[in-house]
């Protein structure tokens, strides 16, 4: 081995240096790093005494199913099973299939959130028959992933509507009819609601919130003053407000003949809300397409339409792909206001675990373990965002 | 030229630019016209009349938290009054505190010490991933109706009482003197202003404005303590007397858990903003302000800070904003704010199209004031150029 091919001579840290470098380089950061380890050292010891001492953990380990599918019919579970593997095996297939190739993250990524899921699998204190519902899903997961990773280039395209073909089946496969015992929407509760909410309202919002936003950015002014108006007064209003309107107001100004459930109520206001607020995120993207696009495809004699389906807006959503993603998250949490309108979602089904006989007062408990559900998905959803964001090449750009 | 009349009507863009817009009309008319016939229909249907009326009539329910005096014997619209001096309570003091929380922990995500860094992310990670009314359930029932009942209680210093039914801090209180002292206090300012301004159109000031300004202010303080004979404010620290707790600032358990749950869950977001604001300053302002031998504080609080604030503050706003908005949360803890009145009220009279137009005015304007506030300071801070 010659001088040139010997590595850089390793830079060599010990802890003591680090120390001296991170945490008391200045008098003053001496003094806060042993501020922060004594309110530190106070807070763990509080906490910590609490989860192992004091807390009563049965009132979770007893409601796992409860939270999770609520009082959804037990003898059905095969199908939100059912559900829950075609979700991971198309989410498999769009991660193997979307991931750059050769990038280290995402192999560290498969393997770390495997060996997560087996983990959680094995350890929760649950009935065999889940267990093993829950180790197929994680292999469906392996699997799914090395075919779509083999068959990248064949799956891309085909991704959209495979999502978009999915859903009314799996929308089947909850609500039953056409063959299988239908389900009534009262008995679709916890974290099942919550998804179901999240994803059909965004996905139904999405199309109005397009239409907003060109309708914004229109040249004639009746239909750019009313577009502007409604997105402002619904950016306005507090969510609970809209969502009190579609409660109430929609069953006064609709049909007598035409009686929408609860959920499809609050699906509604969502979908009101959140149009308005994604509006002015493909609005963003919009005034991000250098106008040198639309005239050039305009030069080439394409119609207006056209130019908008072929040339504008596909560049104009790549852009605003993390803001959308952002607001989903956002999307995600606000769905826990419908407990106040008695849906049972994940927040509304806390409440009615609080009101079992034998777990009254165990607030801090069942709020700590429906905090974490909410925490994993909206944390995991926004480190893929960050992701996202760096893989398309957009955004702010370190310099 | 023929060429002109031989153009196609539906290629007109001249065309289109009318049709389109008698279009949307056209189509809007119609269906508030279904809306309003469907309305008129159910609420005959209900025997409920249009108008605002009802809002004199007696409203007979009774209201925890009143800030302005009320009694169930008074009407609808002072009930209503009294939800928007709550909603407004506390929507002034979560974004002090919010911005407060927010701008310490967004700086925190830059210390250059590990420990702070860290502690800082984890409260950020946390708080912004999970629900707001999730974080508000826990505040109220978990924390603040988990202290001991009084005459048991819990002492911070401070001194700080925490017990279930009230949460007592120590405050200022006004005297009977305190419009005087400000009284005087605001024409020392004036003074001084005036003093300094005179001495700028000069060469050199002969004093630095702030040693003009504590000079004049120890005289102001000597002459207004020696003639009033009284203070300022008061300071009022709260007492445990006969396993009850007077004095000092007494705030309900909903009040502070709302106030906190809002203003922390807030302050989350303000310090992203603040940190991506710092961030956007670029290096070398570091780099310069360092080689002027500037002290770390100085650098963020006369260098960074006035240019970071530049992308902070319309962000800033929104999220000033949001806390307004959510502040309506507050119905799911029972504390009386606007909603939780509004709410009220529909249920006792079936409202339902007068309440939501009170609801939907009322927030509109309150974030009218608050996003023309914010644009007013943004303003005074942006860059002015040709």
């Amino acid at each position: 081995m010659t001088l040139d091919d010997a590595p850089p001579p390793a830079l060599s840290i010990t802890p003591w240096h680090w120390l001296r470098r991170n945490l008391f380089n200045t008098w003053y950061n001496s003094l806060l790093t042993l501020v922060c380890l004594w309110l530190l050292f106070q807070v763990l010891q509080a906490v910590l005494g609490w989860v192992f001492t004091q807390a009563q953990w049965t009132v979770v380990q007893t409601n796992l199913r409860l939270f999770f599918i609520g009082r959804y019919p037990p003898n059905l579970a095969w199908r939100i099973w059912l559900v829950l593997g075609t979700v991971v095996g198309l989410a498999g297939l769009s991660w193997g299939s979307l991931a750059p190739p050769r990038s280290p993250w995402f192999k560290r990524g498969v393997s770390i959130v495997t060996a997560i899921a087996l983990g959680v699998a094995i350890l929760l204190p649950l009935p065999l028959p889940p267990r093993l519902w829950l180790g197929a899903i994680v292999l469906l997961l392996f699997g799914s992933f090395g075919l779509g990773k083999r068959f990248a280039t064949l799956l891309k395209p085909q991704l959209v509507w495979a999502w978009l073909g999915a859903f009314p089946i799996l929308l089947w496969l909850i609500g039953g009819g056409l063959g299988l015992r239908s389900v009534s929407t009262n008995l679709w509760n916890g974290l099942l609601l919550t998804m179901l909410l999240a994803t059909t309202s965004i996905v139904l919002a999405f199309p109005f919130s397009v239409l907003l936003a060109l309708g914004r950015q229109s040249n004639l002014p009746v239909v750019r003053w009313f577009c502007t108006l409604f997105v402002e007064i619904v950016r306005g209003l507090p969510l609970i407000g809209i969502l009190f309107l579609a409660q109430v107001m929609l069953p006064l100004i609709l049909p007598v003949e035409l009686r929408l459930d609860r959920l499809l109520r609050a699906i509604a206001g969502l979908v009101l809300f959140n149009a308005a607020y994604l509006a002015e995120n493909v609005r963003a993207g919009l005034q991000a397409v250098p106008r040198g696009q639309s005239e050039a495809a305009r030069a080439l004699g394409l119609n207006p339409l056209l130019v908008l389906w072929l040339i504008v807006l596909p560049q104009a959503l790549r852009v605003v792909i993390p803001a959308i993603v952002g607001q989903f998250i956002s999307l995600f949490k606000d769905t826990s206001l419908l407990s106040i309108f008695a849906l049972v979602e994940l927040t509304g089904i806390a409440r009615s675990v609080l009101a079992q006989p034998q777990f009254l007062g165990r607030y801090a408990e069942v709020y700590l373990f429906v905090g974490l559900i909410y925490w994993v998905f909206c944390y995991s959803m926004s480190i893929a965002s960050r992701r996202l964001e760096r893989h398309l090449g957009i955004g702010h750009k370190r310099t | 030229m023929k060429t002109q009349g031989s153009i196609p009507l539906w290629r007109d863009a001249r065309f289109w630019w009318v049709v389109g817009q008698v279009l949307v009309v056209l189509l809007t008319a119609i269906a508030i016209a279904i809306f309003w016939s469907n309305l008129s229909h159910n609420l005959q249907q209900l025997g409920i009349q249009f108008g605002f009326g009802f809002l004199n009539s007696q409203a007979a329910f009774d209201i925890g938290e009143t800030p302005i005096s009320y009694l169930p014997s008074d009407n609808y619209a002072r009930a209503l009054q009294v939800g928007l001096a709550n909603s407004l309570r506390v929507t002034v003091f979560g974004i002090v505190l919010a911005t407060v929380v927010g701008v310490t922990a967004g700086i925190a995500r830059l210390s250059d010490n590990w420990l702070v860094r860290q502690l800082a992310l984890v409260y950020v990670e946390t708080l912004r991933n999970t629900p707001l009314l999730l974080q508000l359930f826990f505040w109220y029932f978990a924390v603040f109706l988990g202290f001991p009942r009084l005459p048991a209680h819990i002492q911070l210093p401070g001194p700080i009482y925490l017990t279930q039914q009230t949460v007592a801090l120590p405050w200022f209180h006004t005297t009977r003197d305190t419009n005087i002292w400000l009284l005087m206090l605001g024409a020392n300012l004036v003074l001084v202003w005036a003093w300094h301004w005179w001495d700028s159109r000069a060469a050199a000031p002969a004093l630095p404005l702030l040693l003009k300004l504590l000079s004049t202010l120890v005289l102001t303080v000597a002459i207004a303590l020696s003639v009033l004979e009284s203070e300022f404010l008061r300071w009022d620290a709260p007492r445990i007397v006969e396993a009850n707790i007077t004095g000092g600032l007494q705030l309900s358990p909903e009040f502070g858990a709302l106030l906190v749950g809002l203003s922390l869950y807030t302050a989350t977001f303000i310090a992203e903003i603040v940190r991506g604001g710092v961030q956007s300053v670029s290096q070398g302002q570091w780099e310069a302000a360092r080689a002027l031998g500037l002290k770390p504080g100085y650098i963020l609080r006369l260098v960074i800070f006035p240019q970071a604030l530049r992308s902070i503050v319309p962000s800033l706003g929104n999220q000033y904003l949001n806390l307004a908005k959510n502040s309506s949360l507050a119905i799911a803890i029972g504390y009386p704010d606007l909603y939780a009145v509004a709410s009220t009220t529909y249920n006792q009279t079936g409202r339902a199209v007068e309440v939501m137009v009170l609801i939907s005015v009322t927030y509109l304007s309150i974030s009218l004031v608050i996003s023309s506030l914010i644009n007013w300071y943004n303003r005074t801070v942006q860059l002015v150029e040709r």
